[in-house]
């Protein structure tokens, strides 16, 4: 390695030998540069293995085959329930409930609490979002609230890029039923201070719901500590499949809500007239489960568990701080969201004078350097900001600070195709 | 020339630089607003013609865009192709640039309909950029067979 930067993964070399993606060579010879982790992230071959070896020799459904087939795949499955729990530091394994992916389970909280029930969110209550939420934490609310005569509110933003908390005593008051906030934003990287808005919004009663997609990936998360009722992730986003995604919810509130969807594994008993159900977890996993999806993710924990979350939150401040000075030398690039590392998050959302953030995607994609244009599922966050679209890099473990060398290449290259001055 | 070299042609960069007949002006018989909603490409877009049915001829097409250079090259080049034309030569001339546009590099354009329009032909060989390509055409399309189905409504202000 030609640069050395202090808290960078040792053996950054060996960590990317694990990712077999990152040893692609795409169009005209360029090998890929992968700078869209945010997006999903790549997939060390462990997880990979671990997916091929339990479709090979174990697949079976789970929970109800008395085989051994079964059997082996049940406690594969149940397994990566334990290791998702120790990771994020559930108190109890029953209280992560896999789900297809972290919208999903955004989505059974805003369905369950429609319905009676200890949490139920009614006419004159007061839901409570931000307006850098990605699109996953905003819609399922605004169904919630235009079903059931309830208010949405939001928190703002400040120029830049962090809540505006200056209103907070009036926004978190004696109606707000439900606060429900992203802990690291998609598009601005912003890290918000989850722990204090949660003792606020708790003082009033509130369920603190925490969105912890882009969290979860790049810092050590205890979830209890976080301050959070309710915290959702996916899978897909810590170098895991697709197709599963975490409600980890405590125990006592998990318990209040109404069941979700009805079907297979969620009933105690079912007659022609009516049905009981399980308990947490299996009320709220109707039908076959991910499977394979839900092994995969197992392993993935393990391995980010290996590297050890507080060294990779390291690596992750220190390439989006090498990031963040290499974009300051780009002439004409204006950043969405904070400029420095503190309190922030891997990915860096950023305008290109006179460019549009699509031609800058695929100006940089023809060189192999795989970035996103567009809203990001922010479309609220981007009109804050006046703009209708951004770029946005977002880096991970396994990025290097010359592939951020030549993304700042790749963007003069740009310019220069563009006729920028 | 590279594939890259080929999507954007000198004719498309013109076209983002210095955009044909940018802007919304009145008259014009109706309004549409169109949204790639993948990458939220924007554009408003006013048809005004002068007479009924398909020998109406288009006056003029307004637009104000958010997009690309690709979105806004080719909403730019379809004013070129399609003010002064009679609605029913310029829905075939929409109809040749869908069928470049869909065409995934495979279909030889005609320049002698197409004009300035076949330097978009690099673009059909990006699948995530052909719905850049088309947000204008499909905002024209509604927004003629709109003043063609309610000609009474022409002429807002």
């Amino acid at each position: 390695m030609s640069v050395q930067l202090p808290g960078l993964l040792e053996d950054l070399e060996l960590v990317r030998k694990d990712f077999p993606i990152l040893g692609r060579t795409l169009a005209d010879g360029h090998p890929l540069v992968y700078l869209d982790s945010a997006n999903t992230s790549q997939k060390p071959q462990v997880v990979i293995d671990t997916m091929v070896d339990h479709l090979e020799r174990h697949n079976a459904n789970v929970s109800r085959a008395v085989h051994q087939l079964g059997g082996e795949s049940t406690e594969a499955f149940e397994a990566a329930r334990d290791k998702v729990a120790a990771f994020i530091h559930a108190p109890s394994r029953d209280e992560v409930v896999f789900t297809k992916n972290a919208t999903e389970a955004l989505n059974l909280l805003a369905n369950t609490m429609a319905w009676p029930g200890e949490l139920q969110v009614g006419p004159g209550d007061e839901v409570l979002i931000t307006e850098m939420e990605h699109h996953s934490n905003i819609v399922p609310w605004q169904l919630l609230t235009e079903r059931t005569g309830a208010t949405l509110r939001w928190f703002g933003l400040t120029d830049d890029g962090r809540l505006d908390l200056s209103n907070i005593d009036e926004l978190v008051n004696e109606r707000t039923k439900v606060v429900s906030l992203v802990w690291v934003s998609n598009m601005l990287g912003t890290v918000n201070p989850v722990r204090e808005i949660a003792d606020r919004a708790h003082q009033v009663g509130a369920s603190v719901i925490v969105d912890a997609s882009q969290a979860v990936p790049q810092m050590p998360v205890d979830v209890v500590a976080s301050g959070a009722d309710f915290l959702v992730f996916t899978g897909h986003k810590v170098v895991g499949p697709t197709g599963i995604g975490v409600l980890w919810g405590r125990r006592d509130l998990l318990g209040k809500l109404p069941p979700f969807h009805g079907g297979g594994e969620m009933i105690r008993t079912v007659t022609m007239e009516r049905s009981t159900y399980a308990d947490i977890p299996a009320r709220f996993e109707a039908g076959t489960p991910p499977i394979v999806e839900a092994v995969g993710l197992g392993a993935a924990v393990d391995y980010l568990g290996h590297l050890g979350m507080a060294d990779v939150r390291a690596h992750e401040e220190a390439i989006t701080g090498y990031l963040l000075e290499g974009l300051a030398t780009v002439g004409g690039l204006s950043i969405m969201g904070p400029t420095t590392v503190s309190d922030r998050g891997g990915a860096v959302a950023f305008e290109l004078d006179e460019v549009h953030p699509h031609d800058v995607a695929q100006l940089l994609d023809s060189r192999g350097i795989a970035v996103r244009a567009g809203h990001h599922c922010a479309k609220p966050a981007h009109r804050r900001f006046g703009v209708q679209s951004s770029v946005r890099v977002s880096t991970y473990l396994y990025t290097t600070p010359e592939e951020i060398d030549a993304l700042v290449e790749g963007l003069e290259y740009t310019k220069k195709y563009f006729r920028v001055d | 020339m590279s594939d890259l070299d080929a999507m954007y042609q000198e004719i498309i960069l013109d076209h983002y630089k210095h955009p044909h007949r940018a802007g919304l002006r009145e008259p014009y018989g109706s309004e549409v607003h169109h949204v790639n909603p993948t990458c939220g490409d924007e554009v408003t877009l006013r048809v005004h013609l002068d007479g009924t049915g398909e020998d109406a001829v288009v006056e003029d097409v307004s637009y104000d865009a958010l997009g690309c250079s690709i979105s806004q090259a080719s909403v730019s080049v379809l004013t070129d192709l399609l003010v002064g034309k009679r609605v029913g030569d310029a829905l075939e001339v929409h109809e040749a640039f869908v069928t470049l546009m869909q065409g995934r590099g495979g279909v030889e354009p005609d320049e002698d309909v197409l004009e300035d329009g076949v330097a978009f032909a690099g673009v059909a060989k990006f699948p995530a950029r052909i719905k850049c390509a088309l947000l204008g055409w499909m905002a024209w399309k509604d927004a003629t067979s709109q003043v063609v189905a309610h000609p009474d409504h022409e002429e807002q202000s």
